[in-house]
């Protein structure tokens, strides 16, 4: 049994210009103690999705309209977004990091303040032993000279050891899943090298899963056990890393894997395989599938039904699509 | 490579698309801002406060400024639909004329200070140093004064009482505000690529101020200049409430609202409708300029 | 200009730019942000020099300094035979009309207030290079060169997405048929699925008018893909410059190793069997660098002779130079 279980999530945005579907009938799992990837360009409803979740959906303008998300046998969309149900999972059970870490902490409260705040609340710690695991926290995501360190505000911090704040408090209540929203694309690339070693390393030695949301592929190739890439608010393709970067079969994973400059690759041998045209405005769209106006392999068929449902092309391995490039 | 799918054009071999469906500024304005009732109601007080100023003569056929007494100090009749004054003279055609002299005073006023304000706080954003400190710690000065002891000594030092004294004396006022949020609004457009970019094309400072940095930074002004108006119309009726402003005949609210004063408890009416009429005119301005602010840029709402 | 004997388009000589901090009313100095500290390079012409670095490393400003935004604090920039870095603001007008440039965000470098046209039309109407009638067919020959419909010159930046925007950048940069392009981060700030679109118009533009260009970013995988030349930078100077395909075969330089291993691959297989070097600690403030090698508190084979000198960027033969005392 999936530690949590996302089934045909909907959550719908009603802005002046018509109805977006941000995300539209998402299902994914998360095994425990598992890393997955979400995958996706900007406004592909991969936050949108993950927030839904978190039940942080800000309504008006946007709600989730069907679906289930099931976590430890219950469904969180029976929940109210601000009920007491809820308030005890998130931040504890389910806690997430976000990509600017400046603007998600409380620039005028002090890291100890933030950090010991959910431990009294969440763990019923006093101030003493709250203080301590705080500390304890710090230290083990890196932060030097902790004990020391705790008393300063975020602004003291660099963005990398803000991000590292960001994670400890993820990690204070034992969570069940982490759902890290961009969490490196503020960051360096070494200092991502560094936090993302740092997670993969919490979440194998806590037993935690996490769910890593993001627009590089090679963020997610290293860690990720399994992915899913989604487009225009669809999951388009799920499956095993190996087989996402490996076999990949839906023409839009297809497109992006060629499209992307890799290390390595000797100046002027290969000629990048843009994908073509726009990604879709998500308001009021067709019926049909959302890539097909920039898909290489269309066929008949996808101009006329509509949007496929994901069915299984290989061993946990899942396309939307009418066509399968399986020779590619 | 796959053929490309795009319909194509010719052009279109490096993946040119159409651009979406044209959204057009203006529609979103017109939608906004008559989106919200108080914003047309707003809307329509000013129309009829316009209105009623252009085609003054046609809406009364009593002169404003011709004495009748033995018709003084009526009350509402047929004839008279408010009453007359102590002169005789029909309040509701002196409020009428008056929306003129209040209009023509509340516009050149704002206009005048708009146009000095905007040049001394470009000029203060764009040359920095020197400049900068001397235009703003001389706005800084006029800010310090409290704005009715700024216009009563300006009017009181020029005499006479004109209509273009007024104008001079209230414009004056508001000279300084509009050149601090000028400046302030020049200083952030300058912090934007596109002002860089500007500058590497080869463009000369000059030509960035005028093209690139005041299309940017004038929304702020068109709100502050609508909301200006009703400022101006309420600065003149306290001057004249005071004597300094308008000198009668010449038809001016605050004047008759202060001359309607000795009769508050015989003659209520007096005072009252001018006095009306110029919450009216406030309120209307106020709200076109709300109104104007949250078409043209919502983010400027608590900044105005 | 006497270009057959010098196919140098540009020399940078020990260019550095330090900018001040004052405090106070009297705008007294306390220290100085050494954004570049002594660094040198030289683009030949038809070639694409790459920098690359993390942020906060200079790129940026060097690039600058190359369009001659900021005056350099010292050094000297030789752009087509001409030291550009101490001319007057009203001789350097005629040498920028031979350098575009184009930006990071396709947002924030157009002008919202101007139609497209108007934005690409500028350079020419500035440097006089084309009369009224002309200026229309001429902004309409740019549009379409790279890739954009004529018909939307009208259209203001917001009617455009962020690809086309970026397409509007280049085309502006494209005006004056310049000789060489800075190119700040092109696609840092677009959609995965648009990166492609524009590095191959870059590449595609390079052959047919023969740019040159000096593209600054951030990610090795895009600059190794597109440049001729790749120089990187860690806080100023520069640690390392290389072919290309050389520098990622064989980089000398500690702290290129570490980037190159810290860059992702979407390739899991691979990745499985890639060892990451970690870096330890943070990049230190430019205001007080360290001493010696800028590199040497984070750097793994760094011995107590690397916190003494500045290492020199020498040549270690095959146009590969490397400031490290280690290599």
């Amino acid at each position: 049994m999936a530690l949590l279980d996302v089934q045909e999530l909907q959550t719908y945005f009603h802005t002046e210009y018509g109805l977006v579907k941000a995300a539209d009938k998402v299902t994914f799992h998360v095994n425990e103690g598992e890393i997955i990837g979400l995958v996706g360009e900007s406004g592909c409803g991969k936050s949108v999705s993950i927030l839904s979740v978190m039940r942080l959906i800000p309504s008006p303008p946007g709600e989730t309209v069907g679906g289930k998300v099931i976590f430890e046998g219950k469904d969180l969309l029976k929940y109210q977004p601000n009920g007491r149900e809820m308030r005890a999972i998130r931040g504890s059970k389910l806690t997430m990091i976000f990509q600017e870490p400046m603007t998600s902490l409380n620039p005028v409260l002090t890291v100890s303040r933030q950090l010991t705040e959910t431990l009294e609340l969440h763990l019923d710690m006093d101030k003493r032993a709250a203080r301590e695991r705080a500390i304890e926290l710090l230290r083990m995501v890196g932060v030097p000279d902790a004990p020391r360190r705790i008393d300063d505000y975020p602004h003291q911090f660099s963005g990398g050891m803000r991000q590292r704040v960001m994670i400890a408090m993820a990690l204070s209540c034992n969570p069940a899943v982490i759902f890290a929203d961009e969490p490196t694309t503020a960051v360096d690339v070494t200092t991502q090298a560094q936090l993302l070693e740092l997670m993969k390393d919490l979440v194998t030695r806590l037993n935690t899963s996490l769910v890593i949301v993001t627009h590089n592929l090679g963020v997610v190739a290293r860690y990720a056990e399994r992915i899913y890439v989604m487009y225009a608010g669809r999951i388009i393709e799920s499956g095993r890393s190996e087989d996402i970067f490996g076999h990949p079969r839906h023409p839009y994973t297809v497109g992006l894997l060629n499209s992307v400059p890799r290390l390595g690759e000797r100046h002027g041998t290969r000629k990048l395989i843009p994908i073509y045209g726009l990604p879709p405005n998500l308001i009021n769209m067709p019926q049909t599938c959302a890539f097909l106006p920039r898909c290489t392999e269309k066929i008949g068929k996808c101009e006329k039904e509509p949007w496929p449902e994901l069915r299984a092309v290989g061993d946990d391995h899942y396309i939307s699509c009418y066509v399968d490039i399986k020779g590619k | 490579m796959p053929e490309n799918p795009v319909e194509s054009k010719p052009d279109d071999a490096m993946g040119a698309i159409a651009a979406p469906p044209r959204r057009s500024e203006w529609r979103r304005f017109v939608r906004v801002f008559f989106g919200r009732k108080l914003y047309l109601i707003g809307f329509i007080i000013v129309a009829i406060i316009v209105f009623t100023a252009i085609f003054a003569p046609l809406l009364t056929s009593y002169n404003p400024e011709k004495n009748d007494l033995p018709a003084r100090l009526q009350t509402p009749n047929a004839e008279h639909w408010l009453g007359t004054d102590q002169m005789g003279r029909d309040i509701l055609c002196r409020i009428i004329y008056g929306t003129r002299v209040s209009l023509i005073i509340g516009f050149s006023a704002v206009f005048a200070s708009t146009i000095a304000g905007t040049i001394m706080g470009l000029a203060a954003a764009h040359y920095g140093g020197w400049v900068f400190a001397v235009i703003m710690r001389v706005a800084d000065v006029l800010m310090a004064l409290p704005a009715i002891i700024l216009m009563m000594l300006i009017a009181g030092m020029l005499k006479g009482g004109g209509i273009w004294i007024v104008v001079f004396a209230l414009g004056f006022g508001g000279i300084a505000p509009m050149c601090r949020m000028m400046c302030g609004q020049a200083l952030s457009v300058k912090q934007n690529d596109y002002v860089m970019a500007a500058r590497a094309v080869g463009m000369s400072n000059w030509r960035i101020m005028w093209t690139q940095i005041f299309p940017n930074a004038y929304p702020p002004l068109i709100v502050g200049l609508t909301m200006g108006i009703g400022g101006v119309v309420l600065g003149e009726a306290g001057l004249s409430f005071l004597g300094i402003g308008v000198q009668a005949p010449t038809p001016s609210w605050g004047g008759m609202v202060m001359d309607g004063q000795r009769f508050l408890l015989t003659n209520p009416l007096l005072s009252l409708m001018p006095g009306l009429a110029i919450m009216l005119l406030v309120f209307g301005f106020n709200m076109v300029g709300d109104g104007v602010r949250d078409a043209i840029d919502p983010r400027l709402r608590g900044v105005i | 200009m006497d270009e057959s004997q010098n196919d140098m388009i540009v020399q940078v000589k020990n260019l550095k730019m330090y900018f001040p901090i004052t405090r106070g009313l009297l705008r007294r100095k306390v220290a100085d942000i050494k954004a570049v500290d002594d660094i040198s390079f030289e683009i030949k012409r038809n070639e694409t020099m790459g920098l690359v670095g993390e942020s906060g490393c200079g790129k940026t400003t060097t690039g600058r300094c190359v369009l001659r935004l900021y005056e350099p604090t010292s050094g000297s920039i030789i752009f087509t035979g001409h030291d550009i870095s101490k001319m007057p603001e009203r001789k350097i007008q005629r040498y920028r009309k031979d350098m575009g440039a184009i930006w990071q965000d396709p947002f924030g470098s157009l002008n919202p207030r101007q139609s497209a046209g108007g934005i690409v039309g500028d350079p020419l109407k500035v440097h006089h290079m084309a009369d009224k009638s002309e200026l229309k067919d001429k902004v309409a020959e740019l549009f379409r060169i790279v890739g954009l419909d004529p018909d939307m010159m009208d259209r203001v930046p917001h009617e455009f997405s962020g690809g086309q925007r970026q397409r509007i950048g280049v085309a502006r940069a494209l005006a004056c048929s310049p000789s060489l392009i800075i190119c700040d981060e092109p696609i840092s700030a677009l959609d995965v699925s648009i990166q492609a679109q524009i590095i191959n118009l870059l590449e595609e533009l390079q052959e047919k008018l023969g740019l040159t260009y000096l593209f600054i970013a951030h990610d090795l995988a895009v600059v190794q893909h597109i440049s001729d030349r790749v120089g990187v930078m860690y806080l100023g100077r520069i640690m390392e410059i290389a072919d290309s395909w050389e520098l990622y075969e064989n980089p000398l330089h500690p702290y290129t190793k570490a980037l190159l291993s810290a860059i992702p691959i979407p390739d899991p297989v691979a990745e499985k069997t890639r060892t990451r070097i970690v870096l330890k600690g943070e990049v230190p403030s430019p205001v007080a660098p360290p001493p010696g090698c800028h590199f040497h508190p984070r750097c793994q084979m760094a011995i107590p002779e690397c916190s003494q000198a500045r290492p020199p960027l020498r040549d270690v033969g095959n146009g590969h130079y490397v400031a490290c005392i280690r290599v």
